[in-house]
Formats: C-alpha cells, structure tokens, sequence
C-alpha cells in the first residue's frame, strides 16, 4: 500500500511540477505549483515526517501558493503580449534538463550508491524531538530564524513603500 | 515500505531539474521565482529522505529551517516583483534590460 502511494504522490508531484515549468498561464502555473506542494507532504508522510507534512501543508500550500496566486492576479499578466521562446533558449533549459536528469541516473546505476536499510523506528516523526532539538541543540539558529522573520517584515513595509516621485507619476497613469 | 533511498532521490533530483529547466525556460518572473521554490522543495525532500533513512531528526530539523528561511524570501521576493512592477510595468525578463543595456 505505502509503495503504490509512493508511486501516487511522485507522479503527482512531477507531474505537477513539469505543468508548472510548461504552462504559459501563469494562475494554471500557480495551481500546478500548489498540487507540487500537496504530492510532497504526501511524500513526507510516507517518510514519517509528519510534522513537516502538515508545515508543508499550511506554510507553502496555503501561504506561499495563496501569495503567488494573489500576486499574479494583482499583476494582471495575460494582457501583455508573449514573445515566443527562442530555439537557443529550448535548446539551453532541455540541454540542463537532461544533463542533470542523466547525471542523477548514472550516479544510481553505480553498484557502490546502495540504499541503506530503512529503520524501524523514524526519528522525526515525534513532535517532541523537533522541540528538544530546537531549543537545545538549534537554539541559536531559532533565535535568528525568529529574527529573520522579523527583517523580511519590516524590509516588505519598506520596499512596498512608496518613496519617489516618479513611482507615485507612473502608478497615477 | 519496501521504497529505497534512491527512490526519493531521485524523484528529488528530477525536481531540481524541472526546476531549473524552468528557470531557463520561462520569461515570467513570477513563474521563475515559482521554479526557483520548486528547486528549494527538491532540496527539501532529499533531505526528509536521508533524516529518515539515517536514523536521525536533524535533517528534519534543517528543513523547518528552511522553510521558515523560504517564508520570508518569498515575501520580500513578491514585495520586489511588485514595486519592479509599478516601476516599469512589466515582469517579463527579456524587457528588463537596464542593467545590460
């Protein structure tokens, strides 16, 4: 059963994840990007990640994908007009692709990589060792994610800001 | 779950890589900076999967960091998208060459 969610949740997710890369609407790119996510807490669930699942779930699917969607929709993109992508550019992003794709397999087809044995036990699947690690181990990392947080805040009051007069000329047009 | 390491891998690297086709590909900054997450994701997912396969829960503990890390890089991200917005009223990459011009 977990084998065939596996298999469920990483097509999904790369299925959803080419769709992001692939579709000229950008709302369409938005959702795809949002169903990425999904695949991927499903994925850490299979892994005992449960914790991360869920912070999966509400950070990057609700706040992250909601923030990009509200974005695009301020913007209103679909009333620009595309250039089409040049051969070099395709040529170049399927070149990356595939290099890197061929890379990971060839490194997968060495006899020496072998996966080792799964432990019976996952380690990251009880909520106590994230708050014993973060607040003993990780307590200064934590302190300065917390004052991170604080920075990206006030940095997006600043730069949202209006501040010359030529950005408050070119919104009055 | 009879699933190996190298399974998750794998799907992590494929990840990475339509990640980074994506952001050569496309011309929306929008749509770059959704590929730029979708790489940041892989990276994420490789290591849930070592965490797991390793016994340990610092690799889970790293990624809390980096999604904390990925909250606020996407606020102050869209912010700028924004303001280069009102400023030259696209965010098509290709249009935006002050800086090579």
């Amino acid at each position: 059963m977990a084998d065939f969610l596996f298999y469920l949740f990483a097509a999904l997710t790369v299925g959803s994840a080419l769709m992001v890369a692939l579709n000229r609407n950008a709302v369409n790119a938005a959702m795809s990007l949002f169903l990425t996510f999904f695949g991927m807490a499903g994925m850490f669930v299979l892994l005992e990640a449960y914790f991360l699942a869920i912070l999966q779930v509400l950070v990057y699917a609700g706040a992250v994908v909601v923030l990009f969607a509200f974005i695009v929709m301020l913007l209103d993109l679909d009333n620009q007009q595309r250039k089409p992508v040049g051969k070099l550019t395709y040529a170049a992003g399927g070149a990356a692709f595939a290099l890197m794709v061929t890379g990971v397999l060839w490194l997968f087809c060495q006899e020496q990589l072998t996966s080792p044995a799964l432990p019976a036990e996952a380690s990251g699947s009880v909520l106590k060792t994230y708050g014993r690690q973060l607040f003993t181990t990780y307590l200064l990392p934590m302190q300065v994610a917390g004052f991170l947080l604080l920075i990206a805040m006030i940095g997006v009051i600043v730069i949202s800001k209006k501040t010359t007069a030529a950005q408050e000329s070119a919104d009055a047009e | 779950m009879t699933i190996s390491l190298n399974a998750f891998l794998l799907v992590a690297g494929l990840l990475f890589a339509i990640g980074f086709f994506g952001v050569l590909l496309r011309r929306n900054t929008l749509v770059l900076y959704m590929c730029l997450e979708l790489m940041l994701n892989a990276t994420t997912l490789a290591l849930v999967a070592f965490s797991r396969f390793n016994g340990t829960a610092d690799g889970n503990t790293f990624v809390f960091f980096i999604i904390t890390v990925a909250a606020a890089e996407v606020a102050v991200g869209l912010a700028i998208i924004v303001q280069l917005y009102r400023l030259r009223r696209t965010v098509q990459v290709d249009e935006l060459t002050a800086l090579r011009d």
